[in-house]
């Protein structure tokens, strides 16, 4: 009986150690491209021989970073606004309506989230070259709608079921034509569900490598593309002002995860295919 | 833990959760002291967050106790985890494991006591026989309805032939005709199987019909621990009786006071009463069942003048609002045929008025 | 699900229309498109570029490096993920942080996570430094460039997606039923391995076919944190070679398409192996 309390406690407590070192190791990962941002000179010492911030101007520079944020600002923002618009619309079909190949539509809109994007980003790259809007902004904001409108559209299927079909009703009763019931009732009760859908779009959006790496030209690159090729090319470039636009990477990333974790809860970051919803 | 025991002792049995941020903390029973004797039947009845399923869960296990104890005959058991004291116990939303079909669920409890399968298979039937679903055995529980579900989940907690039955509430999820079915299963199981049991539920037509006793509780406190006809006609205070139905409630003046008789008057009315509790400072609340009135046709002795404000058919009798002539409502249950607008002459029996003190910290339980 | 729709024409599904509209132009005509292209290849016969790809070492042996990979980090993920995850399944301030925590490496990217292994992984790295000061190992470590750094990047990636996924399967079973198997007499392993496990099974095949979905599409790890020519020359940098080195792109097609081929057969086996359990509800009755 003492020997199974004791081990209960020992399983504990090594789970608890595995956890703590994944995570200290991740966060020593992250603190070590910081520290090497701010370095003056750091060759294989604990710490760095001095500090400065002019990294972060040589990478401003070099990397063009005020451009290629500007195109993720414009990318994330078209493709968030793109997604609300045909994805909601859709979600409503889908959350009130029942039809034949309604299950069939429900697995197509699932696909992209389920193959990962180079699987079929490569076609897809191949199309759009053919079709010359590869290398373009445009190109690039298509790309990265492949995964978010499914996205919007299973966040917003579940919200939409869950509002009660009869206020519509009632609305209607009382003399609302379409226009005004979806400006009076729909709209502010799928408010919080498209800003929780849209923040998290958004979150994904900007970390989504592939899609845009294959469809960007040199001047639709976001943030995260070049950041790569700045990794890439890290030879000819001094290491920290890579780490240093890794930094404002990392910083742009976190600053709207956690404005977006205000508003979702994590797990629905990762929100693919339930295998088994939550009863109510 | 063997099934012959001669009683279930709690003493002072308490639970509190501990303070946290901004949040007090929370006693959500007070210490409960009582005596299960073998074969019982107890039923716990309160209204939501008087710890009643708290005591449950505590007598099983789930929650430990912040205070008192808990001995089944000379062994303490609130020391001991769930899984070794043995109890059977239906859950209210039954917790079949979905799984696993009906007979290996029912089978469960003895598949983790090791009894080998020949003699596992066969309690298993007896137990699906006396539920009256062995029709179903192979099914899953997804199949099953509400009322099969509750009966396997009964079947489960009985097979490992349990000291002590513990049911959370097992008919409100169930619609009211089934409800009175599966009552009656129940109290038939219970005479067949004689175990004690201990019974959660907040419906007092339930609790008067199963129990042998029944423990009546307000904010986590047993505010009165009797038979079932001692709680309807003599409830020991003012939150007993109106949980109970006692739905006229009247602040009256005492007028003079012998023994437990006690003369009422005020708003109209001039009363003999039956004092449950020591009276104070020369007010009582009087209460009254709609259904003790006596509709007479001349004054009688503790009887009063009133006008009918409404009537409610409700077939076998009607519900009728009165009023008195000081202005005070009454709510009156009788067979009477009477209209809207009616003179009427009703009486009460003193020992069915009962009064109490009018400050309820008073009347309550400490 | 609500009102019928009346038996005429519901104007309502027009609302489908665009977004259906969009994935048909953007998804699965490209899909068709480069099915039929890789049958159409620069030159030979329609199966030229199968027969090039399994012929062609290079090629050829990228499907087996890319297993390689997938499938022990997939492993590790999904192996680490149950146990952790079902030791924090009381929602708890800890389950809160550590669910919060394991948000960012997700949220990151592994572009990020291959620029930061670089530093901290690499021979002169803290991590490296720590150990030669702990005098746990000589000399500069190994975990860069090879084999092991793209490993280790799949499992920082990797895991937290297998934990999430795990922990909501994990929390949608009932809680009343593990109860319910205590009070019959169920130790805790009894109740994991009677209850939670079987229970468990379906999400754990799809949280495991997921996974292995992504790792066996690594990409900017396997280049970054890799050797791309050599031991970890990957699935999709062939196909990103071909079709943008050599601008071969009914080869890069082919390898695509293979791609998608041997990530549908794992998955399928997966989720077939796991039709053989339990597939209802996972609550025990009315709820």
């Amino acid at each position: 009986m003492d020997t199974h309390r004791l081990l209960m406690k020992l399983w504990k407590s090594l789970v608890a150690l595995v956890m703590g070192f994944f995570i200290v190791n991740v966060a020593l990962m992250v603190a070590a491209v910081g520290t090497s941002s701010v370095a003056r000179r750091w060759l294989g010492t604990w710490l760095p021989d001095g500090y400065t911030f002019n990294w972060y101007q040589t990478a401003w520079q070099e990397f063009q970073l005020d451009s290629v944020l500007w195109v993720t600002i414009e990318v994330v923002a078209a493709v968030v606004f793109l997604s609300i618009l045909i994805g909601v619309p859709a979600a409503y079909a889908l959350a009130r309506r029942n039809f034949r190949g309604k299950n069939l539509l429900m697995g197509l809109f699932l696909l992209p989230l389920m193959i990962p994007p180079i699987t079929y980003g490569i076609p897809l790259a191949t199309v759009m070259y053919q079709a010359h809007i590869a290398g373009t902004i445009f190109g690039v904001i298509l790309a990265n709608m492949i995964p978010a409108v499914p996205f919007m559209i299973l966040v917003m299927t579940p919200f939409i079921e869950q509002i009660d079909a009869n206020l519509e009703s009632a609305a209607r009763v009382f003399g609302a034509n379409t226009f005004k019931l979806f400006w009076h009732v729909l709209l502010p009760l799928l408010a919080p569900g498209i800003l929780a859908a849209s923040l998290l779009v958004l979150v994904r959006t900007i970390g989504m490598f592939e899609l845009t790496f294959l469809t960007a030209g040199p001047d639709s690159q976001t943030l995260v593309v070049a950041l790569y090729y700045a990794v890439f090319a890290a030879g000819v470039r001094a290491p920290q002002s890579v780490d240093a636009m890794a930094m404002v990477y990392m910083a742009v990333t976190l600053a709207w995860l956690l404005i977006a974790l205000q508003f979702v809860n994590p797990t629905q970051l990762v929100s693919r295919v339930k295998e088994h919803p939550k009863t109510a | 833990m063997t099934s012959d025991f001669s009683e279930l002792r709690l003493d002072g049995v308490t639970r509190r959760f501990a303070a946290g941020k901004g949040v007090q903390s929370f006693t959500a029973l007070n210490a409960l002291t009582m005596t299960v004797k073998r074969g019982e039947f107890i039923a716990l009845l309160g209204p939501s967050g008087c710890g009643k399923s708290t005591a449950l869960n505590c007598l099983a296990g789930l929650l430990p106790l912040t205070d008192g104890g808990i001995w089944l005959d000379d062994t303490r058991i609130d020391v001991l985890p769930p899984e070794k004291r043995g109890f059977g116990m239906v859950f209210q939303n039954y917790a079949l494991f979905p799984h696993m079909s009906v007979a290996r669920n029912v089978a469960f409890g003895l598949a983790m006591r090791g009894v080998p399968a020949a003699e596992s298979a066969q309690r298993v039937k007896r137990a699906l026989d006396l539920v009256q679903l062995n029709s179903q055995a192979h099914k899953l529980p997804g199949q099953l309805s509400g009322g099969q579900q509750q009966r396997v989940a009964i079947a489960r907690a009985i097979v490992i032939e349990p000291p002590l039955v513990l049911m959370d509430e097992p008919l409100s999820n169930l619609d009211a005709k089934l409800r009175l079915e599966m009552r009656a299963e129940i109290r038939r199981i219970h005479r067949e199987l004689g175990r004690s049991t201990i019974y959660v539920t907040h419906d007092q037509d339930e609790a008067l019909s199963l129990a042998d006793r029944v423990v009546v509780m307000k904010d986590g406190v047993a505010q009165q621990i009797a038979e079932p006809q001692r709680i309807y006609a003599e409830p020991a205070n003012l939150d007993v009786a109106r949980f109970m139905g006692y739905r006229n409630l009247v602040e009256l003046d005492v007028r003079s006071e012998s023994g437990a008789s006690v003369q009422l008057a005020g708003s109209g009315l001039a009363l003999n009463a039956r004092a449950m509790q020591p009276l104070a400072g020369g007010k009582a609340m009087l209460a009254i069942r709609p259904e003790e009135f006596d509709v007479v046709s001349s004054p009688v002795d503790n009887s009063f003048a009133a006008r009918v404000l409404n009537v409610e058919y409700c077939g076998h009798d009607n519900i009728v609002d009165v009023e008195v002539a000081g202005g005070l409502k009454l709510i009156v249950r009788t067979t009477a045929r009477l209209r809207v607008g009616d003179p009427v002459m009703l009486a009460i029996a003193p020992d069915k008025a009962l009064a109490y003190p009018v400050d309820a910290a008073a009347g309550m339980v400490p | 699900m609500s009102s019928a729709s009346p038996s005429s024409f519901d104007r309502s599904l027009l609302l489908l229309v665009p977004a259906t509209l969009f994935m048909v132009v953007l998804f699965v005509y490209p899909f068709l498109y480069g099915l039929q292209l890789s049958f159409h290849p620069m030159e030979g016969n329609w199966l030229a570029n199968y027969t090039q790809f399994f012929t062609t070492g290079n090629l050829r042996d990228t499907v087996w490096t890319t297993l390689k990979l997938a499938i022990p980090a997939t492993v590790i993920n999904v192996g680490a993920a149950l146990p952790i995850a079902y030791q924090m399944r009381r929602s708890s301030r800890f389950q809160k942080l550590i669910t919060t925590l394991l948000v960012i490496p997700l949220t990151l990217g592994t572009v990020l996570i291959a620029e930061g292994m670089l530093g901290y992984f690499g021979p002169k790295g803290w991590l490296s430094q720590s150990l030669q000061w702990l005098h746990i190992y000589e000399g500069p470590i190994r975990l860069t460039h090879n084999y092991w750094g793209v490993l280790i990047s799949l499992v920082i990636s990797g895991f937290p997606f297998a934990f999430l996924l795990t922990l909501s399967y994990i929390t949608g079973i009932d809680p009343n039923l593990p109860r319910a198997a205590s009070t019959l007499g169920a130790t805790p392993w009894n109740q994991f391995r009677h209850i939670y496990l079987p229970l468990l099974v379906p999400g754990l095949a799809m949280a495991f076919a997921l996974s292995f979905v992504q790792a066996f599409s690594v990409f900017p790890s396997a280049v970054l944190l890799g050797s791309p020519a050599g031991a970890t020359r990957v699935i999709s940098i062939a196909a990103y070679e071909a079709a943008f080195e050599r601008y071969d792109y009914s080869m890069a097609s082919a390898v695509a398409m293979l791609m998608g081929v041997v990530q549908l057969f794992v998955v399928a086996a997966v989720l077939g192996a796991r039709g053989m359990f339990y597939r209802g509800p996972v609550s025990g009755g009315k709820g």
